[in-house]
């Protein structure tokens, strides 16, 4: 089955800003925490993240007619943790100095609370493709915004800008943006510095929002607030 | 803020009145501070004070609240002062500087400004920094300094000799009584006969701006700025932990009087605990409040890795304070206890 355009474009909006994981969702704070002290960090983990929804909610969505309802959960579960077994298992074979970095996140990916949500929310009741979309622009929307969190935190707290790149791309070094007797504001690297920033973008969406809807002259969309999960 | 209630009885209170008698308080422990310490805490002072007049004007337009009606309310300054006083004296000026704009802008005004914060914005600032320099902000000075050596300091003009500064009073306890380990080489009572840390219950000349403080404090209370309540139970929660060890074993434990004198015992005790937004408002809820705030802060500072626990204690019983208020509410007037 096919997906049309407008679906393609409806879903992209979704994952990339309109639902986004991080800044309306909440969902996947403890990587989110954990991992965020530079932007490379960032990014990889969201982009192994991408891979895990993309693959596991195609598989799901393939499946989704023999699954019983009442065991759907587990078998979701296992579908996913087999992807996430194989990204791990590659990301040890062909990146091994930024898996020691990245460590137990990477298998602990398989307990995000966005990759099940999006196989509950989405892919049971999609068609593959679609679901495979799904997965991909969700973890579109979780490389800029944990990206721009790393980057952020990594300024503030280290004056650099890409350290560990040359974990990815071999040759390229770190940019060194502020003076290098920078001494370096470690809150911003610690967790409390990934919550205040976290909670400064949020704003920053809220606002962009409110903004929007004023200039459309529609009524205030509800900010996020709350809510969240591990 | 102005209130005119019916009884009339006493002269109307308002927010600035208020935080100009806990600015004359502090005055006592300033004075002794610079005729103890050297003029570098004036320096200070005066930098934090601007910063945070700043900040607070700042995020006030950004906030689109009228500058006129909160801005004289010289909340921020005491902000400002009790932060310049909990930091070493001797730190590099931009560190206090950030500070202060920390305070101000992320835990004051962005919970919505004074009324709304949840945490002491001054010991967040403490705590911000203590985690994230610890280096710079465990270096206090000795009692001789002389001003234009630590303008010098301060401005990164002068290199950060070792000998200008050293560890405070309770961190020189602390140090010793951990290299005697357990032979029991050393006590508490010889390390305390050291005259050039200690004076004569605790740090030589910290023990002196501890009791203006105090001082200050008392003319609060007596002013009724604030109630008896925190002052008395942070002290007896403190004294209670720190009494019972000593009692145990007066060799390994310090004496209650030289933990009360030490480190920010007296200040946190006067100024800090007894901040009217972010602590308990019960009567009952104030003392349980300020008593676990002293017994904290003496478990932190005497069996935990950082120089002083007053910042964390209060941090951590910030974040109790609704569900200590939720507990300890007196009943209406007419109904009994349930």
């Amino acid at each position: 089955m096919l997906i049309t355009l407008s679906e393609i474009k409806q879903i992209s909006l979704n994952g990339v800003w309109k639902q986004n994981s991080s800044l309306v969702q909440i969902l996947g704070m403890c990587p989110l925490l954990a991992i965020t002290t530079t932007l490379v960090n960032g990014v990889m983990l969201s982009f192994a993240t991408l891979l895990v929804m993309a693959f596991s909610n195609f598989f799901v969505a393939c499946l989704r007619n023999f699954i019983p309802y009442e065991i759907r959960i587990p078998v979701f579960i296992l579908v996913a943790a087999a992807v996430v077994t194989v990204i791990d298992l590659g990301m040890n074979a062909y990146m091994h100095d930024l898996y020691l970095i990245l460590g137990i996140f990477i298998p602990l990916i398989i307990t995000n609370c966005l990759v099940l949500g999006r196989i509950e929310a989405f892919a049971a009741k999609n068609s593959p493709l679609g679901s495979a979309l799904d997965g991909a622009m969700m973890g579109v929307g979780m490389i800029w915004t944990l990206g721009l969190l790393g980057g952020i935190r990594e300024f503030i707290g280290a004056g650099t800008v890409l350290g560990g790149i040359e974990l990815v791309i071999p040759g390229t070094s770190a940019l060194q943006i502020l003076p290098a007797d920078y001494p370096g504001f470690l809150v911003a690297i610690l967790p409390p510095g990934a919550f205040i920033c976290l909670g400064c973008l949020v704003a920053w969406k809220n606002w962009v929002e409110a903004r929007a809807a004023q200039r459309a002259q529609l009524p205030p969309p509800a900010p996020v607030a709350a809510g969240g999960c591990h | 803020m102005e209130f005119n209630t019916s009884p009339y009885l006493l002269k109307e209170a308002s927010v600035q009145r208020v935080m100009l008698k806990v600015l004359l308080a502090l005055l006592p422990g300033i004075a002794a501070y610079v005729w103890l310490f050297g003029p570098a805490i004036l320096i200070h002072l005066a930098l934090t004070t601007i910063t945070a007049l700043v900040g607070e004007a700042l995020m006030l337009k950004v906030r689109r609240r009228p500058l006129g009606l909160f801005l004289p309310d010289l909340s921020a300054v005491v902000t400002a002062w009790l932060i310049t006083l909990t930091f070493p004296p001797l730190v590099p000026w931009w560190l206090t500087v950030t500070a202060t704009l920390f305070a101000i802008v992320i835990a004051k005004q962005l919970y919505g400004g004074l009324g709304q914060n949840p945490f002491n914005p001054a010991m967040i600032a403490f705590a911000v920094s203590i985690v994230s320099f610890p280096a710079l902000m465990s270096q206090w000075p000795g009692t001789d300094g002389h001003f234009s050596s630590q303008l010098q300091v301060i401005f990164g003009l002068a290199p950060r000799l070792d000998g200008l500064t050293s560890a405070t009073p309770l961190d020189a306890m602390k140090t010793a009584l951990m290299l005697a380990g357990d032979s029991h080489s050393t006590s508490v009572s010889s390390i305390l006969a050291n005259p050039e840390v200690f004076g004569l219950v605790a740090g030589r000349g910290w023990e002196w701006v501890a009791l203006a403080y105090l001082l200050g404090g008392v003319w609060l209370i007596q002013q009724r700025v604030i109630t008896w309540h925190m002052p008395t139970a942070f002290i007896a929660g403190m004294v209670v932990i720190s009494g019972a060890l000593w009692l145990w074993q007066p060799a390994t434990y310090a004496s209650p009087l030289f933990h009360l004198l030490s480190g920010g015992s007296m200040l946190g005790a006067f100024f800090i605990v007894t901040d009217p937004v972010t602590g308990a408002t019960t009567p009952r809820g104030k003392l349980l409040f300020a008593a676990g705030i002293g017994l904290l802060a003496y478990l932190i500072r005497v069996f935990g890795g950082y120089p002083d626990g007053v910042a964390f204690a209060v941090l951590l019983f910030n974040i109790c304070v609704p569900l200590i208020d939720m507990y300890t509410q007196p009943p209406v007037f007419g109904m009994k206890d349930q």
